[in-house]
């Protein structure tokens, strides 16, 4: 079905299965390791590992392999000079690797050595001897903002917008805030490595791989190793996560890949730890300035956000963190600009909430910042710019209720209760503060297939080659088809990530739920229509429960009607609704936090989110999908800072150790999201949006409000680490 | 990782005897050399296991304090009665450093002789004078967030990562060895550790053959102990300051102090004169400010830790003052 019209009344507002708290139906395999991740599938598999080039930029003078060759097990170096010819694009559409002496990026592979054992590919790999010669480049962003150009997006929104005549309006606005954000680079630190086990059946290959978007993936191999896309099977049934990181497909997967066609093996590799942050992607780093004008009364006159970001000079990808700017507050004259610098460092891509999740943490501390100058409560600034429409597409929203979000969230949180001046709460040692921001995230849909099957045991059968990175998707569509079906979800069998099944989004954002759901509740209601007719019903009256099929007069077993088994396809494309409405997600974040009067130490002591996202498809794999937002938002706010060193061009702390992302300790028990009833008509069949992301937005800019609030420090360059805060402490007594 | 030989070491003179030639390294809990290993910063060619001497126990000494053997785990030493209750500044230092697995593992000579944390010194493709010497220090002119303020060199400002080491340091602790030739020695820990100059991969006293078999502490010093450790987030992170404070007060007169710094120097810091200054003074900001001057005294910071000087001052502050007063 195309998603044009308003959905109406349907089988999932009966809500039976959807919507409840269940545990994963995948809980008990992933606890007892039954849950197989890539590099966990047993084949008897040579091991590849990877050398990563050491400099930035420049071109290898001699490459010597042949130590690594002799050492022991080895049975494979691949360097650019006996790689094949690989089909190129951008790093969405391909990804070819050693593809010539001249290295663009630090990490960028330069030979990948394939052995017996894991250890002796290891070893070997540190026998390979890489001369290069280095040439100069180009890789902080604050130093090469005069190479700034407006970027090509080819999709999503375009780099600028305007509306009225910002410039006049910001001038002649009598409050007026111009402030300056910067948000440092950040890597997606997913928990499973990137990894890949390649094997070829003849000219056929199969990849198990960690994937976010199989599809694209398949689509991607295919034109970087210049083979059909049908002969590229994906296999990737479980993912431990991967926030962005593992939506396009990475240098494991066609290394191993052109490994195993060469050695007639298959071909396993993990990314190291140290090695994801360059050879994989990361979000790029952003500067952001914002102007608010207002009149006296806190209405927004004018809205401006500029934002830079950095990426390899070939792409076109920009941190579009000024996107929401387009539609979270009202304001007659706008202004958001992207620019895009070239860097030679690794390519900058998506990472958890891509554009939101560091553009609120701009706009929503100038928020707080305004507040204050016209001594407003933040709360009611932000009600005061509630817009009736979409400001700058001249739309309705699909539904939106930030301010019901905002209001129950200080009612539960004893807003009410807050200090607005800065400083003035104490508990021991700690500095304490309360700080909130509102928090949007788009809503998109995407094209997906679905093919359910009953069998005559009663057991339905859900085929995608959608992913789980983790979400709950498996639980959730177990959830959809028990409930359009009329079958406890025990009787629902999901099969997911493989590309043998229907083609699917995937995983990203926010869209996996929607999409892939949507498209199964068609395949549903296309088997709910076959069932009628088979069993003299009609398919609009017929009511499915305890595994029968009935109407007001009868009432038959399904297995009855299924036959030798009976199966249905559906499917879902965005149409045309995603243009008629502005769709986005909203949510409100509250924060407190203790400042250490002494050391500036920032250390989290509650957080509440209260988010309108549609129907909700399972109350707990959604709250832990929101709660694990804001936990990525607290990092954001306090630890994440990929440290680039631009001698080097290189990112220095790549490790866990020293890239620092909340540990439990951060977390206090006082984290908690709910969501309000909301059903969205516009958005997709399943009236739901997308959560996966909406968690973060906002989150640390609530942090960042909150220090302000305890120990006012406004710090306006992320993360908010005790340096920064030092100075703005009292003196000790 | 690159190959190497291993063998089981069935005595502590046994031990040495193996270790007295270049290339071997002792393998205990293996939570730093092992990971070193896998990016071949470390490339030893034999590896002697010492975990099955008998230098796992902590026994009381007739001068009234504790000998701590060699093999004794991080958990098992912070969790111990006698530590608990007249060293507790040990133990909370413990507690602070690594996490539950880390140091179920992690035994007390491996923590006295773990690496330090810096970036350059991690990463074999950086110039590190500590691990190829003569290469340059990248830290010096780099990120060096973490590096030190004091006692560091033009070749070399990394930082000791060690919490537990710091507060043996404020113990008076001494590090107890034997070498191949079976010869005992007692080193203060003071001595234990060396500054970098211009010889940075010499990181102890310890010579080639010679093994750590206990570390000693005297009866505990009068007085109240804390450990403070200051970090970017609440587990998991090494000190960017950490303070071990022994002091000894009455009604806000201060009779003796003892201080030892962590995350300052390449090795734990204390200073005399700062404890000097300290000693029968009335506690109070004028105190604790000449106390500060003092640890600070020939403080500088390159870059990005000069914040470590403000910190540290504010740090000794807030230590000071908590217990005072009690």
């Amino acid at each position: 079905m195309d998603m044009d019209a308003p959905v109406g009344a349907n089988a999932l507002d009966a809500e039976k299965v959807v919507g409840k708290s269940l545990d994963r139906v995948d809980g008990r395999l992933k606890v007892t390791g039954g849950a197989r991740y890539a590099y966990e599938m047993q084949q008897d598999a040579l091991y590849g590992f990877v050398v990563e080039a050491s400099i930035a930029k420049g071109e290898i003078a001699s490459i010597e392999t042949l130590a690594a060759e002799r050492a022991p097990g080895v049975k494979l170096v691949l360097t650019y000079r006996n790689s094949p010819k690989q089909g190129t694009g951008n790093h969405r559409e391909a990804h070819p690797v050693l593809t010539g002496p001249v290295v663009s990026r630090y990490g960028e592979p330069v030979a990948f050595v394939v052995a017996e054992t894991f250890e002796q590919a290891r070893a070997a790999a540190f026998l390979v001897n890489v001369r290069y010669d280095r040439d100069g480049g180009h890789y902080a962003l604050p130093q090469h903002l005069d190479q700034a150009r407006v970027p090509h997006q080819t999709d999503g929104a375009p780099a600028d917008s305007e509306v009225g005549n910002f410039s006049d309006a910001y001038a002649g606005a009598p409050v007026q805030i111009d402030v300056s954000y910067s948000t440092p680079l950040q890597s997606h630190a997913m928990m499973e490595p990137h990894a890949t086990l390649a094997m070829w059946d003849d000219d056929k290959l199969i990849l198990h791989t960690a994937n976010q978007m199989l599809n694209q993936g398949q689509q991607a191999i295919a034109r970087t190793l210049n083979i059909p896309i049908g002969n590229v099977r994906l296999v990737s049934p479980f993912i431990g996560g991967g926030f962005g990181g593992k939506l396009w497909v990475n240098a494991d997967a066609i290394l191993a890949a052109i490994a195993s066609r060469y050695l007639k093996r298959p071909v396993k590799v993990a990314l190291t730890r140290q090695q994801i942050f360059h050879v994989t992607t990361h979000r790029s780093d952003t500067i952001q300035r914002i102007r608010l004008g207002t009149d006296r009364d806190g209405r927004i006159v004018a809205i401006g956000h500029d934002v830079f970001s950095g990426n390899f000079p070939s792409e076109q990808v920009y941190e579009a963190a000024a996107l929401q700017t387009r539609s979270l507050y009202a304001g007659p004259n706008r202004l958001t600009r992207h620019r895009l610098v070239p860097l030679d460092i690794p390519v900058a891509s998506s990472m958890r909430a891509p554009g939101e999740a560091v553009g609120l943490l701009a706009l929503e501390c100038a928020m707080d910042e305004l507040a204050e100058r016209l001594k407003l409560d933040p709360i009611e600034l932000r009600i005061r710019n509630e817009p009736a429409e979409d400001p700058e597409k001249h739309i309705p929203y699909s539904s939106r209720n930030l301010v019901a979000c905002m209001q129950e969230g200080a009612r539960r949180f004893g807003w009410d209760k807050r200090n607005s001046i800065p400083g003035q709460v104490r508990d021991g040692h700690w500095l304490v503060g309360t700080g909130m921001s509102a928090g949007t995230r788009g809503n998109p849909l995407r094209y997906s297939r679905a093919n359910v099957r009953l069998d005559p045991d009663g057991l339905a059968t859900v085929k995608m080659a959608m992913t789980d990175i983790g979400t709950g998707t498996y639980t959730i569509l177990a959830q959809i088809a028990a409930e359009m079906l009329g079958l406890p979800i025990e009787r629902v069998r999901v099969d997911l990530g493989d590309t043998i099944f229907p083609e699917a989004a995937g995983s990203g954002g926010s869209f996996g739920a929607a999409s892939s759901g949507s498209a199964l509740f068609d395949a549903c209601q296309a088997l709910r229509e076959k069932l009628a007719v088979r069993a003299g019903m009609d398919p609009n009256t017929a009511r499915f429960g305890d595994g029968h099929i009935a109407t007001a007069e009868r009432s038959v077993s399904l297995t009855e009607l299924v036959g030798s088994g009976i199966e249905a396809e559906g499917e879902i494309s965005p149409g045309r609704n995603n243009q008629d409405f502005s769709q986005q997600s909203y949510g409100a974040h509250f924060a407190e936090v203790g400042v250490d009067r002494d050391t500036g130490e920032v250390r989290l002591r509650r957080m509440l989110g209260v988010f309108a996202a549609g129907r909700v498809l399972n109350a707990k794999t959604a709250r832990s999908q929101a709660i694990g937002g804001m936990v990525f938002g607290v990092g954001a706010a306090l630890h994440e800072d990929l440290v680039l060193d631009p001698r080097f061009g290189y990112f220095v702390n790549h490790d866990l150790a020293e890239y620092h992302v909340p540990v439990h300790a951060d977390i206090p028990p006082g984290v908690e999201a709910i969501f309000l009833p909301e059903l969205d008509e516009r958005s997709n069949p399943l009236k739901s949006k997308g959560i996966g992301e909406l968690g973060i937005c906002g989150a640390g800019a609530a942090i960042a409000n909150a220090i302000y609030n305890a120990c006012g420090a406004r710090i306006r360059s992320y993360p908010i680490t005790l340096d920064k805060i030092l100075t703005h402490l009292p003196t000790q007594a | 990782m690159k190959a190497f030989s291993y063998g089981r070491a069935q005595s502590v003179t046994d031990a040495a005897i193996a270790a007295n030639k270049p290339g071997v390294k002792f393998i205990a809990g293996g939570t730093n050399l092992l990971d070193l290993m896998k990016l071949q910063v470390e490339t030893p060619s034999t590896l002697v296991d010492i975990n099955r001497l008998p230098l796992g126990k902590i026994e009381e000494t007739s001068e009234g304090g504790l000998r701590i053997g060699a093999l004794v785990r991080n958990t098992d030493l912070a969790a111990d009665p006698r530590v608990r209750q007249h060293y507790g500044v040990l133990s909370r230092a413990l507690l602070a450093g690594a996490s539950a697995q880390l140091r179920n593992k992690a035994t007390t000579a491996g923590n006295l002789l773990q690496r330090t944390r810096c970036y350059y010194f991690y990463d074999v493709t950086k110039p590190c004078n500590k691990r190829v010497p003569g290469s340059g220090c990248s830290a010096l002119a780099g990120f060096n967030r973490i590096h030190a303020i004091l006692g560091g060199s033009e070749a070399c400002i990394a930082t000791h990562p060690s919490d537990m080491a710091v507060a043996m340091r404020a113990l008076d602790a001494k590090v107890e060895t034997i070498d191949h030739e079976g010869r005992a020695r007692t080193i203060p820990i003071a001595d234990f550790h060396r500054l970098p100059g211009r010889t940075p991969q010499i990181e102890s006293a310890l010579g080639t053959g010679e093994i750590v078999t206990a570390v000693t502490l005297p009866p505990p010093p009068p007085g109240t102990q804390v450990y403070r450790k200051v970090r970017d987030r609440a587990s998991y992170a090494f000190a960017l300051v950490s303070v071990a404070a022994i002091v000894d007060s009455v009604r806000g007169r201060i009779r003796s102090a003892r201080l030892a710094f962590g995350g300052l120097a390449p090795k734990p810091w204390r200073v005399t004169a700062a404890e000097q200054s300290l000693a029968n003074a009335v506690a109070g900001v004028n105190s604790f400010d000449a106390a500060a001057d003092a640890v600070l005294q020939g403080a500088h910071g390159v870059g990005s830790n000069d914040f470590k000087i403000p910190l540290t001052r504010r740090t000794l502050h807030a230590v000071l003052g908590e217990i005072t007063r009690i």
